[in-house]
């Protein structure tokens, strides 16, 4: 699909941080509305440092963060209510049920309380959580948090949602689960940002993939233009990908 | 090096884990600031001596004679550390059987188990004595550079107390497993714990209130009743006390009781330690507290929703229960006090506003550091349109809204006796508990609220501040509640501690 109509949900611009050594490194980065991205890379490589700064909980040594044309950095309360950031911990109360959690999500978004608790339900029926809706989260698998963590990034219907490696630790039903909701997202015109270790996701899932290492973007593009990249035309994204990240050691 | 597996080699790997487990106590994880920590500690441990010898000094070349009184009066005293020790050796011994930590290792090992429970249950004792021992440090220094080396035979005295108060610990503990099971027995153990840890005191207090009409514990101790129905002089009960007062043959037949039943209770427990351990490992798992859905979402403000999340998880974590309860006991002697002499025109509150302020300062800082630095889902917190000032602030308001409902009756009872009364103690608790918020913000660190169990990991310098802040305050109310322009003065301490705590905070420096 061509990107040339179409809105722009994130840009990053020349984004930099910096721990012992550059985590981020001048990074330029564009995702369009109602696309499915994937951020993929070797450890240390600066994606979730990437995805946090976004997110509004790093702040940039450098560089600018526009989310859905608003810069985060000047605005970020407005950049947030668009926006929904799941981790690969899923990160929820072990006190509260799912129905609690997820009216304390909306609260924090402002949602009004009809239209969130209608969205709730859905999003417990969805996720198959109905019969454990009014159980304490603290018995909960840890698929099952990871899929309340989920519906809490849902109930607010952000535009543009951020997920770091969602699929670790889940069993292939809860993976496929999550994936499907992810996939009505972007159908539904929602923009999904996910890091993956796990490449045939990538491959299967995204629009376009972004390979990033020593925190810069070495490659970007579809399967088949990141296949182009490497001079092979019938390799998996594994191969394209150590290929690439090799080339940028080298 | 000794072998592997052996009860030596099992020890010093717990010996190990305690001294960095210490290291990062005293140092809040940063090595860099172990020498500040050391200058603080030392300047501490001055004032507390300072403060013993203005408190025993009295004692130490008296020559006391063992009678009735003096026994009663030191044992006591003894009772009264003995029951403070069974409360932390029994949130030790909980925390024990319910840390999972390297449970699995442990059990899938090949190294007998027993032995790894005996090492670790002698750790307990261990850590219980030490405490022992440098809660007594003071006093019995004092005593021993006051009235001669006799009285150093209280350290031997306190250690049996540690000893015993862990077999006590060890005891209850499992009773509690084998009668109410894993489960249940946690928020069980937190309780009684913290009941304990301020039964003693409270009883003593009450009986004193109710008989002498005084807060002070040491009245019914002392009182002709009370030394009509104690036990003949010469009766082996009064041991402890005697030891203390330098008689070494009662030191030593303590010190070989507490020894032997340690030892004792250590063998007879290893092994159910380890079964206990395995069933409390399990309790995570299949938890289910349901809670009946009765009604829809509300539309709230986002503080007011933080606010009510705070609300919530306090309410609903069985620590926090247990802690909040020990504060809220130690009003029952004040409000006792309130209610005996209400209504007699006496100057009782002038006693009473210190002692409400002070619990203020202490249940407000203690709140705060649960709320502020605890937190469950930080990136959610985080990533929400709502500014951190706006978050940090509705926990603030969480603690204080908490401190308000409790402490209002009392307050309001104080008014009705005297409005001036009323306004001091009104004012004290609002400025404890806000000052002991905010060195607990200038303090704060981010974590899992589950990882706060232990009040310990909290920074040590926060702790202290906070507490002679609260000493502060509530110095400043008592001396204002007697109309007392001095009270300015310990009011400019509290403002000067929490300017340092503020100046020292790593917030502040970094």
């Amino acid at each position: 699909m061509s990107n040339v109509n179409r809105p722009i949900a994130l840009a990053l611009r020349g984004l930099c941080k910096r721990f012992d050594r550059p985590a981020v490194d001048a990074l330029d980065l564009t995702v369009y509305g109602g696309e499915f991205y994937a951020l993929v890379g070797p450890n240390g490589a600066g994606k979730t440092t990437t995805l946090r700064m976004v997110v509004g909980l790093l702040h940039p040594d450098a560089g600018a963060i526009t989310v859905d044309g608003i810069d985060s950095l000047v605005d970020p309360v407005t950049a947030k209510q668009a926006t929904a950031w799941l981790s690969d911990e899923p990160m929820i109360y072990d006190k509260l049920t799912p129905f609690e959690y997820l009216e304390f999500v909306a609260g924090l978004w402002g949602i009004d309380a009809t239209t969130a608790e209608a969205r709730a339900r859905e999003l417990i029926d969805w996720l198959g959580l109905g019969p454990h809706a009014h159980e304490r989260c603290e018995g909960f698998s840890r698929g099952m948090k990871q899929k309340v963590a989920l519906a809490g990034a849902l109930v607010h219907d952000p535009k543009l949602i951020i997920l770091d490696e969602p699929l670790t630790g889940l069993d292939a039903g809860s993976a496929r689960q999550v994936k499907n909701v992810l996939r009505e997202r972007v159908a539904g015109g929602g923009t999904v940002i996910m890091t993956t270790h796990i490449l045939e996701v990538a491959e299967r899932m995204a629009d376009r993939i972004g390979v990033i290492a020593g925190g810069r973007l070495i490659a970007e593009g579809t399967l088949d233009e990141l296949r182009l990249k490497t001079g092979a035309t019938a390799t998996s994204l594994e191969d394209t990908f150590l290929t690439l990240v090799a080339e940028e050691a080298a | 090096m000794s072998q592997p597996a052996t009860l030596t080699w099992l020890a010093s790997h717990e010996l190990r884990l305690s001294w960095r487990d210490w290291m990062t106590l005293v140092t809040a994880g940063g090595r860099s600031r172990l020498r500040t920590v050391v200058v603080t500690l030392v300047i501490f441990a001055a004032f507390l001596h300072l403060f013993a010898n203005w408190l025993v000094a009295g004692y130490a070349d008296a020559n006391l004679a063992p009678d009735a009184a003096v026994l009663a009066g030191v044992t006591g005293t003894l009772l009264l550390t003995w029951s403070l020790l069974l409360s932390q050796a029994m949130e030790s011994v909980t925390r024990a059987f319910y840390t999972r930590s390297d449970l699995d290792l442990i059990l899938t090992a090949p190294a007998s188990a027993r032995k790894v429970f005996s090492v670790r249950m002698s750790r307990i004792a261990g850590s219980v004595v030490l405490l022992a021992l440098l809660l007594a440090a003071p006093f019995v220094n004092v005593l021993a550079w006051r009235g001669g080396a006799g009285w150093l035979a209280a350290y031997g005295v306190v250690a049996a107390l540690g000893a015993l108060a862990t077999v006590a610990a060890l005891a209850l503990t499992i009773a509690l497993f084998r009668t109410i099971g894993a489960r249940r027995t946690r928020l069980i153990a937190q309780i009684v714990a913290a009941v304990i840890g301020a039964a003693f005191v409270i009883g003593l207090q009450v009986a004193a209130i109710l008989s002498y009409g005084s807060l002070s514990r040491f009245a019914a101790l002392q009182s002709d009743w009370m030394l009509a129905r104690v036990p003949d002089t010469a009766s082996v009960l009064w041991a402890p006390a005697r030891a203390v007062l330098g008689d070494l043959g009662a030191l030593a037949a303590v010190m070989v009781f507490a020894s032997v039943l340690l030892a004792g209770s250590i063998a007879l427990f290893a092994g159910r330690f380890g079964e206990h351990a395995v069933a409390a490992a399990g309790v995570g798992f299949g938890v289910t507290r349901r809670h009946r859905w009765t009604r829809g979402f509300r539309s709230r403000s986002p503080a007011r929703v933080l606010r009510q999340k705070e609300w919530t998880l306090l309410r609903r974590d069985p620590w926090l229960v247990s802690q909040t309860l020990m504060q809220i006991l130690y009003l029952l002697p004040p409000a006792l006090f309130l209610w005996v002499t209400f209504g007699s025109k006496t100057d009782a509150y002038v006693v009473l506003i210190p002692v409400v302020v002070m619990a203020a300062g202490q249940l407000g800082g203690g709140l705060a550091w649960l709320s502020i630095s605890g937190e469950d889902a930080p990136d959610l917190v985080g990533t929400a349109p709502v500014g951190a000032v706006r978050a940090v602030l509705a926990k603030i308001e969480a603690v204080l809204g908490i401190i308000a409902l409790i402490f209002a009756p009392l307050v309001l009872a104080l008014a009705l006796m005297s409005s001036w009364a009323g306004l001091v103690a009104g004012l004290g608790v609002l400025s404890a508990a806000g000052a002991a918020t905010l060195i607990q913000l200038c303090f704060r660190v981010q974590a899992k609220r589950s990882q706060f169990r232990r009040r310990q990991t909290s920074s040590r310098i926060a702790t202290f501040a906070e507490a002679f802040s609260s000493i502060a305050w509530a110095a400043t109310a008592a001396l204002a509640a007697a109309g007392l322009w001095h009270a300015l003065l310990p009011a400019l301490v509290a403002f000067a501690i929490l300017a340092g705590a503020r100046l020292i905070s790593p917030h502040a420096q970094a």
